[in-house]
């Protein structure tokens, strides 16, 4: 259920260039006169000569309403602490985090702690149950510390069991289901409080690969009904192209490419990327719109498709006619899909005009 | 072949100074005995210190130790007038909701016995100041290691506390307790309380720390405050640990009240046991020994039953029916036993004593087997104890092993030793012949017969080889400590008679192990009996040795051997058994025979946590030989023991700390060592 449309709705979380370092003193290299002017990189092997540890290296992205953002980096590349640094769970060492135009890293204690009620909702990689709640009260327990009564808090935690498909479990610990259920629980957990920001470290990583495919359709069928604003943690490229409406692409803790799974897959920044990209089978990740050029000639006798069509299905018409039509969900004409814009779309460094203009590329 | 160059030849270096160190004793007295005008008086000192403490301060404690009697009289008052009847019945039920009706027809069985055989008023005292001393434990052991988890520092003043409140021999904290609140009952609680505290600190602290970080960041995220993030998340994240503690902290509350009667005036099953040992009334003492025994496994299952269910909380309905059942049950049976008298006081015509039957059988089997008994004792005395006391150069005497030392044979033991020294060092290692000849040279003078510097100087350079000048240089400190408080003559004799049992238990132990690994049918007949042994009070395993083999010097090591041996046992059939499947079945593909299997792949690898086992033996061997001392051990043990009959504070401490220090240098250099080889072989720290 992407959206197929690639307007982006208002900005909901904002990454700003954030830096987190570990060692002795990481402030040293934070003072008011250095910031931001010089480039990061250099900055970042800079603060790693001198004995510190870069998890995070000058960070930025943003978070649109509705969108599923997601992280893609391989073990080590600042995934997982950029996730904790946006919801402060770890403190950024520079930079700002702003949820709705305010910035989270001035906010007291007390004003986080209502932000975390209220506002955001965590997923993790091992689910972070609490072994002795039952999945009933874990799912109402961020209810109850925010001193629900337990009628209310049970006929929420009700709402959201449903909405994972764990009716009937409700009495069970945690030791007693599956990884899958577990997950389940978590996901409910994190959606008691109707947060607007959902975050989701890695979590569907500890699942056996069946059950880890079921509960991306299933995410994704959530998220079709509740259109969070979502940044989902991963370090499988095949998952990140799946589920993402944007991703970014982080090494040493920093971003090396930020844009839609198709502009990565056309146009890689660099190797790096390109090593992830080349076995993806682009006529599967590939859409009609993405290889659509301006209507132009006859169209007479031309097949009509969806905006969404896989161009896999379209290869037998573009061999034999003169291409395809395109249309939009409401069924008017957006533009022909041709064998010539095909080519052009695959040829490196020449994509056809991406209409969102999202970044691609740093 | 590095290694030989310099360590070896350091070692050589040491035994050339051992040698000629034994050969000069003759002439310079320092080097045999420490002089006495050397001493430093540190127990003066304590004791001095101890004066004048409970001159000023008498009337703190007098008063803290009255308001402390009020809640002991309090229960002790309500459990003696509670009918049996209904005490047994809630017994029961506690059983039957810990883990079922097994646990609690065993509870009952338990219960009808200390009824039957008279000693259920001893019982219910011994109860009493467990139920006051285990709660209090927690409390504290609790706060402490909350503490302790909140700030670095502070842990780092808890750990070494603990290591010594742990090893310090019980006897000599019972002394200053003494001391200052006077004889009776709350000598043993508080003494108990201190005993008890410190798994609950452990248990606490490793709880708290490992509770996922994941379960951490969601209560976060959910919104907890720094409040609620600690009650509601750590801590009940924690519980199963937590639970153990309290498991842990209860078995040792038990333990130590039962010790504590040695002060008298408590009249527990601890005093019974005691009194009647005293008494050589050896049926009795094993009669109630039994009691002790018995109350030790119920208590020890009910409340690790609690801990195993605590994973999963029961439904409050079931929990509340519980209560119900319990206040019900007590209410009728105290109607009951309000018209039935023998539901209240089980009359004395109907108690069952076979104590002076058991007496009776017990000398007749010693004086028809005497001849045997005696000549089992000797054997071991000429043939083990006083070679490694005062070596064969003292041993080996015409009345002894039949034949006089002749410069032939000592030329002959010099000669074989050092062949097998040199060949040992060829076919293994030259650490193996270095030990070869260490060891040749203890047996042949005998630890006794060793200058003090020179015993010190082998143990350091073990410690060096171990765990580096750290550890060294630790260890010769502590070791001076004693020499300079005039305890090493003590101490040599303490070393001497848990090094033999700890030895003797280790060998046979880790081969019950590894036979018990092999075969799962020899694995559930050893299973039992060490969890039995190693929930018994201490003081209950001497009971059957003392009974055959009197008061001595043997009756101490084989009781030491019967409980020291449990954790050999338990490291090494868990070494075996926990070896990864993936090196078994790679060994197993390559061809290996079971027998090449077992020496040549598993036992180097379970080598390290069999050391660990060794670790554990050491320690158990330690806690033992200080109880060992009621029947005749002579080391410090028995020091300590003196100067707690004699009120001698200062030199009390002073002996236990001894014990201590050579307690924690034994327990650095083997956990030391099995780290070493773990990380060599890639485990990483278990």
């Amino acid at each position: 259920m992407k959206s197929t449309h690639t307007d982006l709705g208002p900005v909901r979380l904002s990454c700003r260039n954030v830096w987190k370092v570990y060692g002795p003193h990481p402030d040293r290299f934070f003072t008011p006169v250095s910031t931001g002017t010089d480039d990061p990189a250099a900055k970042a092997a800079g603060i790693r000569a001198k004995g510190h540890i870069v998890a995070n290296a000058d960070v930025s992205f943003d978070v649109h309403e509705g969108e599923i953002f997601v992280i893609m980096g391989l073990s080590g590349s600042g995934k997982s602490t950029i996730v904790r640094c946006l919801s402060r769970l770890v403190e950024p060492t520079a930079g700002a985090i702003l949820l709705d135009g305010e910035d989270l890293l001035k906010k007291s204690t007390a004003e986080l702690i209502e932000i975390r009620r209220h506002k955001m909702g965590m997923v993790f990689q091992s689910f972070g149950l609490m072994p002795h709640l039952n999945v009933i009260d874990n799912i109402a327990f961020p209810l109850k510390l925010q001193g629900l009564g337990e009628d209310e808090r049970r006929a929420r935690a009700a709402r959201v069991i449903e909405l994972v498909g764990l009716t009937g479990r409700e009495r069970n610990f945690p030791n007693e289901l599956s990884g899958g259920q577990q997950q389940r629980v978590g996901i409910a957990r994190s959606l008691a409080v109707e947060p607007d920001v959902w975050f989701l470290d890695e979590p569907f990583s500890a699942l056996d690969p069946l059950i880890r495919k079921q509960m991306q359709d299933e995410f994704l069928r959530i998220q079709a009904k509740l259109r969070k604003s979502i940044v989902f943690i991963t370090h499988d490229f095949q998952e990140a192209l799946r589920i993402a409406d944007r991703m970014a692409i982080m090494r040493d803790g920093a971003v090396v490419q930020i844009g839609r799974p198709i502009d990565l897959i056309l146009n890689p920044a660099d190797d790096y990327i390109r090593a992830f990209t080349q076995d993806v089978p682009w006529e599967s990740i590939l859409r009609a719109i993405d290889i659509m050029e301006p209507a132009a000639g006859s169209m007479e006798g031309l097949r009509r498709v969806a905006e969404d069509a896989p161009v896999a299905s379209l290869l037998p018409d573009l061999g034999s006619a003169a291409g395809v039509i395109v249309e939009g969900l409401d069924g008017a004409v957006l533009g022909m899909a041709t064998a010539r814009g095909l080519a052009a779309s695959l040829a490196p460094g020449c994509a056809v005009a991406n209409p969102s203009g999202s970044a691609s590329g740093k | 072949m590095a290694w030989f160059d310099r360590t070896a030849m350091l070692w050589l270096g040491a035994i050339a100074v051992t040698l000629i160190g034994v050969f000069l004793q003759g002439r310079l007295d320092w080097l045999a005995t420490y002089p006495e005008t050397g001493i430093l008086p540190v127990a003066d000192l304590l004791n001095a210190v101890s004066n004048w403490i409970v001159r000023h301060f008498a009337w703190l404690f007098q008063g803290m130790s009255a308001l402390l009697e009020c809640p002991i009289k309090g229960i002790q008052q309500v459990l003696q007038a509670l009918p049996w009847s209904v005490a047994m019945f809630l017994f029961c039920l506690a059983a039957y909701a810990a883990s079922g009706w097994r646990l609690a027809l065993f509870t009952l069985g338990a219960s009808a016995y200390m009824l039957v055989i008279g000693a259920w008023d001893a019982g219910m005292n011994t109860l009493s100041l467990v139920a006051i001393s285990v709660p209090s434990a927690i409390l504290v052991g609790f706060a402490i290691g909350v503490w302790g988890f909140r700030s670095r520092r502070a842990e780092r003043i808890i750990m070494p506390t603990l290591d010594i409140l742990q090893t310090v021999p019980t006897f000599a904290y019972l002394l200053p307790i003494l001391m200052l609140f006077g004889f009776g009952t709350v000598v043993g609680l508080i003494s108990s309380i201190l005993y008890s505290f410190p798994p609950m600190v452990r248990n606490t602290l490793v709880g708290l720390r490992s509770v996922a970080p994941e379960v951490i960041e969601s209560g976060l995220m959910a919104g907890a405050t720094g409040r609620q993030l600690f009650w509601q998340v750590r801590v009940p994240s924690a519980r199963r640990q937590l639970m153990l503690g309290v498991n842990q902290a209860t078995m040792a509350s038990l333990s130590m009240v039962i010790i504590a009667s040695v002060i008298g005036g408590t009249a527990d099953l601890g005093w019974e046991v005691l009194s009647t040992i005293r008494k050589a009334q050896f049926g009795e003492s094993l009669l109630v020994g039994l009691v002790i025994a018995l109350m030790a496994m119920v208590i020890d299952r009910v409340s690790s039953s609690f801990a195993e269910g605590s994973d999963r909380p029961g439904q409050t309905t079931h929990r509340r029916r519980l209560w119900l059942i319990a206040a019900l049950g007590a209410v009728l049976v105290y109607g009951a036993s309000l018209v039935a008298p023998i539901l209240n006081d089980w009359p004395a015509a109907f108690r069952f004593n076979p104590a002076p039957m058991m007496n009776e059988a017990l000398s007749s089997f010693i004086t028809t087997f005497r001849t045997q008994i005696e000549m089992v004792k000797t054997a071991a005395f000429y043939f083990v104890m006083l070679p490694a006391k005062i070596g064969l150069q003292g041993a080996v005497s015409p009345f002894t092993w039949g034949f006089a030392l002749t410069p032939l044979h000592q030329l002959t033991y010099a000669a074989g030793m050092i062949a097998l020294a040199l060949w040992s060092s060829r076919r293994g290692s030259p650490k193996i012949g270095i030990a070869v000849l260490i060891f040749a040279v203890i047996i042949y003078f005998g630890l006794t017969g060793l200058p003090w510097p020179a015993l010190i100087l082998i143990i350091a350079l073990v410690a060096h080889g171990i765990g580096g000048a750290p550890m060294a240089t630790g260890t010769a400190m502590g070791l001076l400590f004693i020499v300079v408080t005039g305890n090493w003559p003590a101490a040599v004799l303490s070393i001497y008679l848990c090094g033999i049992a700890v030895v003797i238990a280790f060998t046979l132990g880790t081969a019950i192990g590894i036979w018990a690994a092999q075969n799962d049918r020899v694995s559930a007949i050893v299973r039992p009996i060490n969890d039995t042994l190693q929930t018994m009070p201490l003081f209950v395993i001497l009971i059957p040795f003392v009974m055959v083999f009197k008061i001595g010097d043997f009756t101490a090591l084989l009781a030491i051997i019967a409980y020291a041996i449990v954790p050999a046992i338990r490291y090494g059939e868990h070494g075996l058994r926990g070896l990864p499947e993936t090196v078994i079945e790679a060994a197993r593909m390559i061809g290996a025979t079971p027998r090449q299997m077992l020496w040549q792949v598993k036992i180097p690898l379970a080598l390290p946590v069999m050391m660990l086992g060794l670790n554990q033996t050491i320690l158990h061997g330690i806690a033992m030989l200080v109880i060992a001392a009621l029947v005749g051990a002579a080391g410090l043990e028995q020091t300590v023991y003196i100067a707690l009959t004699d009120g001698n504070v200062g030199q009390g401490l002073i002996a236990g700390l001894a014990i201590a220090i050579i307690a924690i240098i034994a327990d650095r250099m083997t956990s030391g060592w099995s780290r070493n080889r773990q990380a060599a072989l890639g485990f990483g720290a278990r």
